[in-house]
């Protein structure tokens, strides 16, 4: 070895290291057991979100994983511990959000079989049906799809499935959806990417589809766009992401679509 | 026959000979009120379970500290256990020993009182699981033991109860109670009736399903159970069970008061206090709000949320059950302690329950039938105008009622009600009961989108403020036979969130969530002594002789809670709704204590 070429990997040796801890992380707090949305095997689209924006953005990324339950937001992104949120409501108190990559409205699910696709709350077969819905549990809190259902005098139709599920199992807030294959219930009312994903990757034909608008809901949203959150504060971060979700519109868009994202424009789709 | 009757004389003189001038019998104390009798023998000297006696009179017989010399108290002992979070319950001193159970991770600390600065013996670490603290709802707290048998007896977060040897410190049993997995938490201080261990549960927020477990002391075999929702048998309802009220009458009402297969998420937790009446032999307690708390998607009763039960603590049979609020809409729990006394009422001897309600009501049950003699506010109340004690129904205004489409607004109390589960005391000698008590409203406004799972969703925003009057706490002495009060020491920024004790020395002890420990006159609610402490106060005064012969009284300081968890770091002031809309009520804690565990020792 040349005295050159020793020196040469000397420099390589004493440099290279620090110049590797130098490549900054996206520091991504997310659920570990979650699909469609994430989980500790990097399945879900916000890993492979989170990885396409590492990757424009010159990072490398690194998890906090934490179930999304209550106190989820003190724990993660106020605690310090990760730097963004991969999905959240735009606009959100908790948060400073990015610009919105995407919209999307809650489904009814159900068998193909059972031929339903209903679509509108107003369907007068719902009268008949036991309807699955999310509960949350705290506060005087409700999806405004279910709101919708209580409107219509149908709260003896309706099953609660705590969307948190049961923590031992695989995507505990898939419960619901397990229930309509199962034919526990008729029919699942839930938000659009996990009905989505689970009525295409069910092993009994299942079909999603979305909830349209009457004019008696008006006031509710049925759709909520989604943005990346990041602390408060960490405007600078949020202005990178937002770079890359602009410059990366149609990557992110296919993305969605590979995990059958049902994806809707209109602030409400309204009911024909 | 003839031995076992000259060792009850043998004991009976020796405990006189011993308490001296602190002699009372258990249940009979030198000054009561004509015709008060306690059922539950008293703590004469240790304190063995949560409120010292089992009728949860929280009344000490001991009065060598007195109105006289009570300005003479000092600290003797400390010991803090750098654990930054809420120090609810108290401590038990069993046999010249403290023992202290810490807020999550949940360590049982054993102080040796026979040497000066009380050094510790042994601290038991039970590791429950670092989950749990995720899913606890409010704070990781713990709220007590109990002493049996030569075993200390505590639940940790985690859904285990834990038996530990009291002189070595080890592990005697461990028994899983709950399904952390569904959101369940265990939080309560589980006591202890002939060789039956009794066992709440904690997260009626996740919507798990409410339950008294009932262990083995030996072995900590699970023995019997019963749900707060669901069918008969589920509840242990059978031909013993004769509720008073029509409404409380029927088949299955767990089952039909609810929208079809709803009770499984029924709510309904137990995470307060339990009581005894050896003489009755029928235990009493009371569960929390309902599951989901969003009232618009349970309609019916939701029974046997917001209820009161009398059950026999060796077969969990029923006796009674009262609920208290059908289709709770506020989050009202009545957890609260259950006071037993036989005191004279209208003219004749009443076995009596008195029950302070997170309600704001003050409930004087017959707790033989379940009948409820009185109801009183004993806060200001809006959200019912009084009770109809023939039905035993809540007159309510339904304008106060929150809807999806309708945001109530000057609801009092607020859902932290007219008193949190922080225990009240029954003083024999003044027939009054030492209420610690809450004066906040609150208003349901729009609704913000929140976000959990993956999901987003509305939740109505709720803001506590103070009640009328512009104060937050009061410590009440309550008249009970005449339903009303006679003295009140207000707080004007903070509720009165600590357990209260009255004692034989005419002096009740309370502390202040700013962290001022008070010794006040029972008949007249003067000051008569307060120190400030390192942190505020959320726990339960106790008292004890030492083994000196000496009187102390020891008390935990710690904020934290639900409403106290506004002290500490990790949640912030700026927003008013947050921690379930108790920010708002609590804005200037932070300013006015800092988190930090520990208990204190006071002698005179």
């Amino acid at each position: 070895m040349s005295s050159a070429i020793r020196k040469m990997a000397a420099f390589v040796f004493c440099c290279a290291l620090p110049v590797l801890a130098a490549t900054p992380e996206l520091r991504v707090c997310a659920d570990p057991n979650n699909l469609p949305y994430s989980n500790q095997q990097q399945q879900g689209f916000e890993n492979a979100l989170a990885k396409l924006a590492a990757s424009d953005l010159g990072m490398n990324v690194s998890y906090f994983w934490f179930p999304q339950r209550h106190k989820f937001f003190r724990n993660t992104l106020q605690a310090g511990v990760c730097d963004v949120v991969m999905e959240v409501p735009s606009g959100i108190d908790i948060a400073s959000t990015t610009v919105p990559y995407f919209r999307s409205t809650y489904v009814f699910v159900s068998r193909r079989d059972r031929n339903l696709r209903i679509a509108s709350f107003d369907d007068p077969r719902l009268k008949n049906l036991r309807i699955g819905v999310h509960v949350t549990g705290e506060n005087d809190e409700a999806m405004p799809s279910t709101t919708a259902l209580l409107h219509r005098g149908l709260v003896r139709n309706l099953e609660g499935y705590s969307i948190f599920g049961k923590l031992s199992e695989q995507n505990p807030g898939a419960d619901i959806v397990r229930a309509v294959a199962d034919q526990d219930i008729d029919v699942a009312v839930v938000w659009g990417p996990l009905g989505g994903y689970f009525a295409e990757h069910s092993s009994e034909p299942l079909e999603a589809t979305p909830v349209c608008a009457a004019p008696a809901d008006r006031q509710l949203p049925l759709s909520f766009e989604i943005s990346m959150g990041v602390r408060p504060g960490n405007e600078a971060l949020r202005d990178k992401l937002n770079e890359f979700i602009l410059r990366h519109r149609s990557e992110i868009r296919q993305l969605l679509d590979s995990y059958a994202v049902p994806l809707v424009s209109a602030p409400e789709v309204t009911c024909p | 026959m003839m031995r076992i009757f000259q060792s009850i004389l043998f004991t009976t003189f020796m405990m006189a000979s011993v308490w001296g001038q602190n002699a009372p019998s258990a249940t009979d104390v030198p000054g009561s009120q004509a015709g008060i009798h306690l059922v539950s023998p008293l703590p004469t000297g240790d304190w063995t379970m949560p409120a010292g006696d089992y009728a949860n009179t929280r009344f000490s017989p001991l009065s060598q500290i007195n109105t006289g010399n009570v300005k003479n108290l000092h600290i003797v002992g400390m010991m803090a256990d750098g654990i930054p979070h809420g120090h609810e319950g108290g401590p038990l001193v069993v046999n010249k020993t403290l023992y202290m159970v810490t807020p999550f991770p949940n360590y049982l600390i054993a102080l040796d009182l026979t040497k000066p600065g009380y050094p510790m013996k042994w601290r038991f670490e039970p590791n429950p699981d670092g989950r749990s603290q995720g899913i606890a709802c409010c704070d990781v707290v713990n709220r007590g033991a109990s002493y049996a048998d030569g075993k200390i007896i505590y639940n940790t977060l985690d859904d285990n109860t834990i038996a530990v040897d009291a002189d070595k410190g080890t592990l005697v049993w461990k028994t899983t109670v709950g399904d952390e997995d569904l959101g369940e938490t265990v939080t309560m201080a589980p006591i202890v009736v002939k060789n039956v261990v009794l066992v709440g549960d904690s997260g009626g927020e996740l919507g798990v399903r409410g339950k008294l477990t009932a262990l083995d002391l030996k072995s900590g075999k699970i023995l019997w159970r019963a749900y707060n929702s669901g069918p008969d048998k589920d509840a242990l309802i059978g031909a013993d069970f004769k509720a008073f009220y029509p409404k409380d009458q029927g088949k299955d009402l767990g089952v039909s008061s609810w929208t079809p297969d709803q009770w499984h998420m029924g709510g309904g937790t137990i995470w307060g206090w339990i009581s005894y009446d050896p003489e009755l032999n029928l235990i009493y307690y009371g569960t929390g709000n309902p599951g989901v708390w969003n009232d618009d998607m349970r309609p019916g009763d939701n029974k046997w949320s917001i209820t009161i039960w009398a059950r026999n603590p060796e077969t969990g049979a029923a006796k009674w059950a009262y609920q208290i609020e059908p289709h709770d809409g506020w989050d009202y729990d009545e957890i609260m302690e259950n006071v037993l006394v036989d005191m004279p009422w209208h003219g004749r001897t009443r076995k009596l329950l008195l029950h302070p309600g997170r309600t704001g009501f003050m409930f004087v049950l017959d707790r033989e039938t379940g009948e409820v003699l009185s109801a009183e506010n004993f806060v200001p109340v809006t959200w019912a105008k009084g009770y109809d004690l023939k039905t035993g129904l809540p007159m309510e205004d339904p304008d106060k009622r929150p809807h999806t489409n309708h945001y109530a607004r000057g609801v009092c109390p607020s859902s932290t009600g007219g008193k949190e589960f922080v225990p009240s005391s029954f003083s024999p000698k003044t027939g009054y009961l030492y209420i610690p008590a809450h004066n906040t409203c609150m208003d349901y406004s729009g609704e913000d989108v929140n976000y959990i799972a993956g999901t987003p969703y509305l939740g109505a925003s709720v803001r506590m403020y103070p009640g009328p009057g512009g104060y937050q706490g009061e410590l009440i002495a309550w008249d009970v036979t005449n339903a009303k009060k006679v003295w009140g020491i207000k707080e004007t920024d903070l509720p009165v969130y600590s357990g209260v004790l009255a004692t034989a020395g005419d002096v009740v002890f309370y502390g202040t969530m700013d962290g001022w420990f008070r010794a006040v006159d029972s008949r007249t609610g003067s000051v008569l002594w307060q120190e400030k402490l390192t942190s505020g106060i959320i726990g339960n005064p106790m008292t004890f002789i030492g083994p000196d012969g000496k009187q102390y009284v020891a008390i935990y300081v710690g904020i934290g809670g639900w409403m106290g968890a506004v002290a500490l770091p990790s949640v912030s002031t700026d927003d008013d709704y947050a921690a379930l809309g108790v920010v708002g009520a609590m804005k200037k804690i932070k300013q006015m204590t800092n988190p930090g565990g520990a208990v204190y020792v006071f002698g005179y």
